[in-house]
């Protein structure tokens, strides 16, 4: 018996998982059937999932915390099963800034943040920024870069939310200087000639939870049998994700009309990361620009969303102990190491870890001590530990 | 008496937003604007101070809108999706019809249900003409297709008009596609021939 299960995404790069999963049938290996439906911006998802639209959806990792904390236009409380993805943005900015940059010998690395941040803010321009939503891990990525580079408050780029879709357009208007988005946004920008990549996500943070699958709350506990095909469908299509061999055939798939609907070489730079930096072609290579399985990508660590949670409780005058403990019940890391018990072994025996402690991948123990946890690192040095939050 | 209300329609195809705005004049004197721009939406909704805001809901743009939901936000005042508020039955009808509303100010639910009531019924509408408009215009485009073949035919087997339809007609009906599909692949490959 196939079960169908409505499941929404947003059209980008990192939607893989789920269009993977539907495209080459590892929904029904698990007896689902995926019946996935494309939204036209996150407000709508979540609106979806809140209502009943849909049972799953593909969502920004901040945005079920965001609801837990009380943030936001959601009332209905979320859950997270899977990380569908690690990193996978860019940050970029205008040709002008970028020829002001170049021009005080800046080289656009592409993997320097303290660099990258001096050589923006020495400009000393006023800056705007666009993310596609107030929560998301765009946002938060940009909140910490420019707290670590302790700029003062009255140097800081003011923060707006534009939809990626919209984002060249703003560029190109100038009401926005620089953004922050996902793939395929990032690089088309780059093609209509209204930016240039500066930084990928992950030069902030080494291991970023990017997206995640989301259910409503107590649906997973009141439907095991259905919640543990869906994740486990979900990670047979991010180990396939995960061997490079496959990224030419998941950049055609996920460029057909009814799911991008965008060039497959364009989508190719992210998942290659090769990721063509300015309109004049210059290339850079960026290591796990976007993971979907190495490194037990897929597993919602307790300590990320304790992050996240913290962060978002500071900017928006919450408690910090009591929204990193909101936060990590958003997180199922339970629900998802029991439902892949089955099929792997290499999954983490623990739910929280000190995250930023790693600057090389490092072996952790798991049932079968085989788990290479790749950094983890913040481009800072510091390191967050869930149990010490003040 | 209470004070008129200030709407926001959020609406590039003006047609559209004319139907809403009639449909939201019939329940009542309110002063609506419509905003076409889709850039720099915050803002100037921020610069308006309504008291609801209408939206549809597959509008990119709505994301932008979420920003005015943080108390934080640039507009010091509090804004609620619909959704939040508890009339079920309502807000089903609402995601339906693919309007959401934004909420100023805990404006009162009573206040609220005409205003959201003419809207789910012209978004209805509105998305009916649309489909219907959708329809007329493929029909019309798979007729000129068919035409183009049919001619195609007819100039290369020199066959009368009705002839080179039914060869058509028989070749649909072979491969099982519709005949549309079949004049479409004759068209978009006879130039190849010549």
């Amino acid at each position: 018996m196939t079960y169908t299960l409505p499941t929404g995404y947003i059209p980008l790069t990192d939607a893989a998982p789920l269009i993977i999963a539907r495209s080459l049938g590892f929904d029904e290996e698990e007896g689902l059937h995926l019946e996935l439906h494309r939204a036209p911006s996150w407000a709508t998802l979540r609106d979806y999932l809140a209502m009943g639209r849909v049972e799953a959806a593909h969502l920004l990792a901040p945005l079920p915390i965001a609801a837990a904390l009380g943030l936001g236009g959601a009332a209905q409380p979320l859950e997270v099963l899977s990380v569908l993805s690690l990193n996978g943005t860019v940050i970029g900015v205008s040709p002008g800034l970028a020829h002001l940059m170049r021009g005080n010998g800046y080289r656009f690395d592409f993997a320097d943040a303290r660099a990258a941040g001096e050589a923006l803010f020495a400009l000393d321009q006023p800056l705007r920024v666009g993310v596609p939503f107030p929560f998301s891990m765009h946002a938060e990525l940009l909140f910490y870069w420019l707290d670590a580079l302790g700029l003062p408050a009255d140097r800081r780029p003011t923060i707006h939310t534009v939809p990626p879709p919209l984002m060249a357009e703003a560029m190109a208007k100038g009401e926005i200087d620089a953004f922050c988005v996902g793939e395929p946004w990032g690089t088309i920008s780059v093609e209509n000639g209204v930016g240039e990549l500066l930084l990928p996500g992950q030069a902030i943070w080494q291991s970023a939870p990017e997206k995640v699958l989301a259910t409503r709350h107590g649906w997973a506990d009141r439907h095991p049998d259905l919640a543990g095909r869906l994740i486990r469908c979900l990670w047979r299509a991010g180990r396939w994700l995960g061997d490079a061999q496959n990224m030419t055939t998941c950049a055609e798939i996920l460029s057909r009309p009814e799911h991008l609907g965008v060039s497959p070489d364009l989508i190719d730079r992210a998942l290659s990361g090769r990721l063509v930096v300015s309109p004049r072609g210059e290339i850079r290579q960026a290591d796990r620009f976007v993971a979907f399985f190495d490194g037990a990508a897929t597993f919602p660590w307790q300590s990320q969303a304790a992050w996240i949670g913290v962060q978002l409780a500071r900017r928006h005058g919450r408690d910090p102990v009591k929204s990193a403990q909101a936060a990590q019940a958003v997180f199922r890391a339970d629900l998802h190491r029991h439902h892949l018990s089955q099929v792997t072994r290499s999954l983490p025996g623990a739910s929280a870890k000190v995250e930023g402690a790693l600057s090389h991948a490092s072996a952790l123990g798991s049932e079968n001590g085989r788990l290479i946890l790749p950094p983890d690192s913040f481009f800072d040095g510091r390191i967050f530990d869930p149990e010490r939050v003040t | 008496m209470p004070k008129n209300l200030t709407i926001i329609i959020v609406e590039k195809d003006r047609d559209r937003a004319l139907q809403i705005v009639d449909g939201l004049n019939a329940s009542g004197d309110h002063a609506i604007t419509v905003l076409s721009e889709e850039s720099g939406l915050a803002r100037r909704i921020a610069a308006l101070d309504p008291d609801v805001v209408l939206i549809d809901m597959a509008s990119p743009s709505r994301d932008a809108l979420e920003e005015l939901a943080l108390a934080s936000g640039p507009m010091d005042r509090p804004v609620a999706m619909f959704v939040d508020h508890s009339d079920g039955a309502l807000t089903k009808a609402a995601i339906e019809a693919g309007v959401s509303a934004y909420v100023v100010n805990g404006l009162q639910q009573e206040r609220l249900t005409p205003i959201l009531d003419a809207a789910i019924t012209r978004f209805h509408m509105v998305s009916r003409m649309r489909s219907e408009l959708a329809a007329t215009r493929r029909a019309l485009e798979e007729r000129k297709t068919i035409d183009r073949a049919k001619g195609i035919l007819m100039k290369a087997r020199g066959v009368s008009e009705d002839e080179a339809y039914a060869l058509l007609r028989k070749a649909a009906m072979d491969q099982g596609r519709k005949l549309a599909e079949v004049a479409e692949a004759l068209v978009s490959t006879a130039g190849l021939l010549s």
